[in-house]
């Protein structure tokens, strides 16, 4: 397809205005934020906002030598991880067997894409509730299994709590697209494979599975992105981070930092080193969608 | 992104002739072979709608028990464990959430799905409105800092509101746009992804219309109206059904943005309901309040499932 169109209108002022309205949002609510959190992030204001002092790079300095950031990089790292290997893994077997019983698997679709539309605050809401350790009907059978179960004191329970709502809400998307990541394999080659005489297990770990993973980087990379950051409703309407900071992760580090704690150099490099993150993750995932289209 | 096209792909694969004979066979036959199946394997097809049907049940019973739990008292919820079959209460707690919210520093749940709904059509509508234009702009004009422009864009998707938290809640309150609905849509408008997805879609329509509409003497508006927006209706629809959702569900900004109760989205609602602990939660009608909260965005997927499918690939790409 042509990047470039041939055939094009004259005109001195049309363009600018067409554009203005979104450059203006994105300059005045991105760019100037953006800037000021980098701006920030270099500076020591005193509890009263009265002086401000410019530090360099004191502010990551100290970050990286705070053990509570520290603590937050990690459970980011074991929740993205969780969320990411178990979304994944579940909805690919989903998608795998849907993709196997042609009859009915728009039905099977139909009530499996509902998630999507909830709200990860929602999501939240609803495991907390069933996990609730007094009225929880989950909690409630965990309990009958002899299961030590309280995720409002407990910081693995409460972490395992927030990494199953995560993985819940996001079952949805990752299986649309297994789904026709599966579809889209040719017919012919998985038949070759069986009057080869390769069984259904040998067919999906040598043919699917290998001709399925631009989908899975793919979505290994989205769900990462979800996990750092629209958790953040899972997050705050579930645990608010606890108990004892084991939910905190970086994103809701930010937030409590910087909106309740009001360390604003702090949160401001938080947010400088978060903005990295997005960074290399949106290039890794553009990167990839270029060696993609020559595939 | 080539993952799409998925059904119809499926649906146009050439069979071989052994199943193009197959379908002449009577239905009663066929079934025992079902089409496109490479072999028949029984037990594996018992296997995967026994996996399937699990996989439904662990997706549907948070949603179920949240059902449930709305249709019953406070009372019959906190007696651990609660029953897993409705109650009769269904029609006295959705009234009471809608005209006097759950909780002592609640706005009706009805105010609220009012403050979802105005964000969530404000946000779709002003993301596709600026988008198309933008688009328009940069696909059908050589102007200079055209890659400036382009670029810029492009660069929001690596600054996702969470990251830039306190400053851009300045920048809104310096404004004065605390509890408004300026305050709670304009930040979130624009939009990369939509702009590219519509850039993607003008570079497929033909040249021969825009050289056929300068030549009968329309201008570029007049190409616009005529002749892009109504071959982008498909992708408008798409892009409504994911942005709606987007809307509807934003969580952070609003929790920030506002802080008058008659201002709360319904996802905040739910949020300052719970905040008081156990005790004082009434979770029969948090329960209610979610499933209202739940209802319009699943309303739209189910009711614009082609498009809503199609929005999610597409603005992947």
């Amino acid at each position: 397809m042509a990047s470039e169109k041939r055939v094009r209108f004259k005109s001195g002022w049309l363009p600018y205005a067409l554009i203005f309205p979104q450059l203006l949002i994105t300059i005045v609510f991105f760019f100037w934020p953006a800037g000021q959190a980098l701006i920030q992030s270099l500076l020591v204001e005193d509890a009263f906002g009265a002086s401000t002092e410019f530090v360099w790079f004191d502010n990551f300095r100290e970050l990286f030598n705070d053990q509570n950031y520290l603590a937050s990089f990690k459970v980011t790292a074991i929740f993205s991880v969780l969320v990411a290997g178990i979304g994944l893994t579940v909805s690919l077997v989903l998608a795998a067997f849907a993709d196997r019983v042609l009859r009915g698997a728009t039905f099977y679709k139909t009530l499996l894409i509902w998630p999507y539309a909830v709200a990860p605050a929602i999501a939240a809401v609803l495991w907390l509730f069933l996990f609730n350790p007094t009225l929880g009907i989950l909690a409630h059978w965990m309990r009958g299994f002899g299961i030590a179960w309280n995720p409002l004191l407990d910081g693995d329970d409460a972490l395992i709590m927030v990494v199953i709502a995560a993985v819940w809400k996001q079952i949805s998307y990752n299986f649309l697209f297994f789904l026709a990541g599966l579809q889209s394999i040719p017919k012919s080659l998985i038949e070759a494979a069986a009057i080869d005489g390769a069984g259904p297990v040998k067919r999906f770990a040598t043919i699917v599975f290998p001709l399925l993973s631009p989908t899975t980087f793919f979505l290994l990379v989205v769900n990462i992105v979800y996990a750092f950051f629209d958790t953040f409703g899972i997050i705050d309407a579930s645990t608010s981070g606890g108990p004892a900071k084991a939910t905190e992760i970086l994103v809701y580090k930010v937030y409590a930092d910087g909106f309740k704690g009001l360390d604003l150099g702090g949160s401001a490099a938080q947010s400088v080193i978060l903005m990295a993150i997005v960074v290399t993750l949106t290039v890794v995932q553009f990167r990839y969608v270029e060696r993609k289209v020559q595939y | 992104m080539s993952t799409p096209e998925s059904t119809s792909a499926r649906a146009a694969t050439p069979r071989g002739p052994w199943l193009i004979l197959m379908n002449l066979l009577p239905d009663a036959w066929r079934t025992r072979v079902p089409e496109g199946m490479v072999e028949n394997r029984p037990l594996l097809s018992l296997v995967s709608h026994v996996v399937l049907a699990i996989g439904i049940a662990i997706v549907a019973l948070p949603l179920y028990v949240t059902f449930v739990a709305s249709t019953q008292t406070a009372e019959q919820v906190l007696n651990a464990p609660m029953s897993l079959l409705p109650g009769t209460h269904l029609i006295d707690n959705y009234t009471a959430v809608l005209t006097h919210g759950a909780g002592e520093a609640s706005a009706p749940v009805g105010r609220m799905m009012l403050n979802s709904l105005v964000t969530a059509l404000i946000i779709a509508f002003g993301k596709i409105v600026i988008s198309l234009l933008s688009a328009f702009a940069i696909v059908y004009f050589r102007f200079p800092f055209r890659g400036l422009a382009f670029w810029m864009i492009f660069v929001t998707l690596m600054l996702p509101v969470e990251v830039r938290i306190l400053p851009t809640y300045k920048v809104v309150s310096d404004l004065h746009m605390i509890n408004t609905y300026a305050g709670l849509t304009v930040p979130l408008i624009a939009s990369a992804t939509a702009t590219f997805l519509f850039r993607q879609f003008f570079l497929t329509i033909p040249d021969e219309l825009a050289e056929a509409a300068r030549i009968d003497g329309a201008g570029p508006m007049r190409f616009f109206f005529d002749v892009v927006v109504p071959l982008s209706r498909p992708n408008i629809a798409a892009l409504f059904v994911i942005l709606f959702i987007y809307g509807w569900n934003q969580y952070l900004w609003p929790l920030l943005i506002t802080t008058d109760e008659e201002m709360y989205t319904t996802v905040i609602g739910i949020k300052r309901m719970i905040s008081g602990g156990d005790a004082a939660t009434d979770w029969n009608l948090v329960m209610a309040t979610a499933m209202l909260a739940m209802l319009p965005p699943a309303l739209v997927v189910l009711l614009m499932q082609k498009w809503f499918v199609k929005g999610l690939v597409d603005s992947e790409k």
